[in-house]
C-alpha cells in the first residue's frame, strides 16, 4: 500500500517537473512583459506599456497582419487541396498511388531549413522571386502533407457502405460528398485547417528566406527585431502569439478527441 | 415496380471468375432469394444488379430498360446492406428523407412520405432519434424504410437480417414478407441462411463458384435437387453413389435403389441418389416395411440426437452414416449399436446426373 502511494505521488511530481519544463519560461516571458523594468529587473512592477508601444510599432503590426492573412489563406487553400487529395485516395485504385502516399512523409522530415534553401533556388528559378507570394505558396506545401495525413485518418474510420448507400438513393457524387462523406469527415478537416494555421503561423525558416524587408511575417520581423536590440515589447508580441497558437492547439486536441469518439 | 432480367452475365477480378455466365430471369412483384457458400458470386450478382459494378459481358434489364451500363443512382433501385449503412450524423427522419431530398422533392412531400414509410416499417414516432440511439432491429426498418421511400424499381436486399440475433431474425423475416407483399415490389435477397431462403422467397437461385446451379420455387428445389450441391445445400439429404440402372442405381455392393424422380440418366452412367432424411423411415426390422417403401437398407444406429419435436439418427450402413429424421410420436426409441432397417419410397428418390 504504501508503495503504491509513494509511487502516486511520483508520477504527480513527475508530471508537475514535466508542464513546468514546458511552460516556465513561457511563463517567466510572459509574466515579463507586463513588467515595467526593461531588463527583467525585480521587484516586478506591473504595466501594459510594452503592449500600448507595441500598438506603436507600425513594422511589427504589418507583419502581424501578413502573417495573419498568410496562415487564413494557407489553411483554405491547403485544407481544400488537402481534403480533396484525401477523398482521392480514399476513393480510388490508381497506379502510383503507394508511392504518391509514401511521397507525403518526407516533406514533413525535411529540415525546413533544406526546404527553405530549395524554395528559395526554386521561386528564383521561375521568377517568382521572393515576397508574400512566394512565402504563400511555401507554406501552402508545407502544410498540405499535415492536412492529407490527418484527414486520411479520419477517413479510415469512414465506412465505405455510407457512400453506397447515399448513390443507391440516388445521390451524385457531389451530393455524396457534401451530405455524407463531409460531414463525417469534418473534425478531420477542421483538425487538419488547424494545423495548417499552425504551421504557418509559426513558420520561421522558410519564411525567413522567402520574405523581402517590405513584405515579412511576424517571426521574421521578432527575429530582426531582436538582432537590432532587445525590447520588451517582443516579450509582449511574443505572449499575443502564445496565447493564439495555445488556443489554436487546444482547439485542434478537442477536434481530435472528438475525431477519435463514434 | 419493374421485373429484372439478368443474362449471360460475367464478371471477373483479376484471375477470378466472381461470375461465370449468368442468367436468371427475377419475376414482376417476386420476392426472390440468391444462395450461396461466400464466394459463390451471389453479392457480386447483386452489385451488378445494384450498379455498384458493371459486369464484363451480358445485359441487365431492369423494366425492360437495358442498364448494365448504367451507374447505381441513375437506376431507381433501394438497397439494403448487411451492416444498415445509416447516416450516423442525421436523424433516422432524414435519413429516410435523404433520397427524396437529393431529387429535390418538396419539403411537404417529403415529410408525408417519410412518415409514411415510417408508419410501414412502425417506427411512426421514432423519426426524431439519432442511429445510434436504436436497436439493431429498429435500424434495420430505418434502412428498408429509407430504401422503399423512394418508390425504386426493386429492392435489393445484402444479408439485410445477418446481424440481427436469431429470435429477432425471425420477426424481421416475417415483418420483411409483409411490407414487401403490400407494396408489391420485385425483391432480391442475398443470403447464406438456407432457412431464411426457403421462408421467405417465391423463388431460390442457389449460386456456386459465380454458376447459377439451380433455379426455381423453393418446393422444387428441395424436392427436385438436380446436383449434388443443391441437395445437400438447401436442406439436408443422404446421397447415395452408383451406376444408373434406367429406373435408379446399383451401389458398388450390388444394392439397388429405385428412384422415380429426378434427371434421366442412361443406364450405366455414374448417377447418384438424394434422399431427404425426413422421408426414410426407420425400424427395428421386426415388421414388414410399408408396401410403396421399395428402397430398404439394413444399418445400425451408431448415434441418436434428441431435438424436442424429433430426433436424428445417424445410421452406419457399409461404410457410409445415413442420416434419418423421426418426429416424436412418444414411439419407443431405438437405442445406439441396435440394428435397423430404413426403407423409404422411390418417390422420395431423386435422381441426379453425376
Amino acid at each position: 500500500m504504501a508503495t503504491t502511494r509513494i509511487l502516486e505521488w511520483l508520477g504527480r511530481f513527475y508530471v508537475v517537473l514535466l508542464l513546468g519544463f514546458l511552460y516556465l519560461p513561457i511563463i517567466i516571458m510572459a509574466a515579463m512583459s507586463f513588467n515595467a523594468s526593461p531588463f527583467y529587473q525585480l521587484p516586478f512592477e506591473w504595466t501594459t506599456d510594452w503592449y500600448a508601444s507595441l500598438w506603436q510599432n507600425e513594422q511589427l503590426i504589418a507583419a502581424t497582419w501578413n502573417s495573419i492573412e498568410i496562415a487564413v489563406i494557407t489553411t483554405l487553400i491547403s485544407t481544400v487541396l488537402g481534403s480533396m487529395a484525401s477523398l482521392a485516395f480514399y476513393r480510388h485504385e490508381f497506379r502510383g498511388k503507394k508511392v504518391l502516399q509514401a511521397l507525403l512523409f518526407p516533406p514533413i522530415a525535411i529540415p525546413w531549413l533544406i526546404t527553405g534553401t530549395a524554395m528559395l533556388i526554386f521561386f528564383f528559378g521561375v521568377g517568382i522571386g521572393r515576397g508574400l507570394v512566394a512565402i504563400l505558396l511555401g507554406h501552402v506545401a508545407l502544410a498540405l502533407p499535415y492536412v492529407i495525413v490527418v484527414v486520411s485518418a479520419r477517413l479510415q474510420t469512414f465506412a465505405p457502405e455510407l457512400e453506397e448507400a447515399a448513390r443507391s438513393l440516388g445521390a451524385n457524387q457531389w451530393q455524396v460528398t457534401m451530405r455524407v462523406t463531409l460531414p463525417w469527415i469534418m473534425p478531420g478537416v477542421i483538425a487538419g485547417g488547424l494545423f495548417a494555421f499552425a504551421v504557418s503561423f509559426d513558420q520561421f525558416v522558410v519564411s525567413y528566406f522567402l520574405s523581402t524587408p517590405g513584405q515579412t511575417t511576424l517571426p521574421v520581423e521578432i527575429y530582426a527585431a531582436i538582432r537590432k536590440g532587445f525590447t520588451p515589447e517582443i516579450n509582449a508580441v511574443s505572449t499575443i502569439i502564445i496565447a493564439v497558437s495555445m488556443a489554436l492547439m487546444l482547439l485542434t486536441a478537442r477536434f481530435f478527441k472528438f475525431g477519435g469518439e463514434k | 415496380m419493374a421485373g429484372v432480367q439478368v443474362a449471360n452475365v460475367s464478371r471477373s477480378f483479376g484471375a477470378h471468375k466472381a461470375l461465370d455466365d449468368v442468367s436468371i430471369d427475377f419475376a414482376d412483384g417476386g420476392f426472390y432469394a440468391l444462395l450461396g457458400p461466400s464466394g459463390s458470386g451471389k453479392t457480386t450478382l447483386l452489385r451488378q444488379i445494384a450498379g455498384f459494378d458493371f459486369p464484363d459481358a451480358g445485359r441487365i434489364a431492369i423494366g425492360g430498360e437495358s442498364v448494365e451500363r448504367v451507374p447505381v443512382e441513375k437506376r431507381r433501385i433501394g438497397m439494403v446492406f448487411q451492416n444498415y449503412a445509416l447516416f450516423p450524423n442525421m436523424s433516422v427522419a432524414d435519413n429516410v428523407a435523404f433520397g427524396l431530398s437529393v431529387r429535390g422533392e418538396p419539403k411537404a412531400t417529403i415529410a408525408t412520405e417519410v412518415q409514411r414509410a415510417l408508419d410501414l416499417v412502425q417506427l411512426g414516432k421514432l423519426g426524431g432519434r439519432k442511429p445510434h440511439q436504436l436497436s439493431g432491429g429498429q435500424r434495420q426498418r430505418v434502412a428498408l424504410a429509407r430504401a422503399i421511400v423512394t418508390k425504386p424499381r426493386v429492392l435489393l436486399l445484402d444479408e439485410p437480417l445477418g446481424a440481427l440475433d436469431k429470435a429477432l431474425r425471425v420477426d424481421m423475416q416475417i415483418e420483411l414478407k409483409r411490407i414487401q407483399r403490400e407494396i408489391g415490389i420485385t425483391t432480391i435477397f442475398v443470403t447464406h441462411d438456407q432457412e431464411e431462403a426457403l421462408t421467405m422467397s417465391d423463388r431460390i437461385g442457389i449460386l456456386r463458384d459465380g454458376r447459377l446451379v439451380q433455379e426455381g420455387p423453393p418446393e422444387e428445389i428441395y424436392d427436385r435437387p438436380q446436383s449434388e450441391f443443391a441437395a445437400t445445400f438447401l436442406g439436408d439429404a443422404n446421397i447415395f453413389r452408383g451406376d444408373a440402372t434406367g429406373s435408379g442405381i446399383r451401389l458398388p455392393d450390388g444394392t439397388t435403389i429405385a428412384a422415380s424422380t429426378g434427371a434421366s440418366v442412361p443406364a450405366g452412367a455414374k448417377a447418384s441418389c438424394a434422399v431427404r432424411p425426413e422421408r426414410i423411415r426407420i425400424s427395428t426390422g421386426a415388421a414388414k416395411p410399408d408396401a410403396g417403401n421399395a428402397n430398404t437398407l439394413k444399418g445400425q444406429v451408431s448415434r441418436r440426437i434428441f431435438a424436442g419435436n424429433n430426433s436424428t439418427y445417424f445410421v452406419d450402413r457399409d461404410g457410409q452414416t445415413l442420416k434419418v429424421i423421426v418426429q416424436n410420436t412418444g414411439a419407443e426409441r431405438l437405442a445406439e449399436g441396435q440394428p435397423v432397417v430404413l426403407s423409404w419410397s422411390p418417390d422420395s428418390t431423386v435422381l441426379i446426373a453425376a
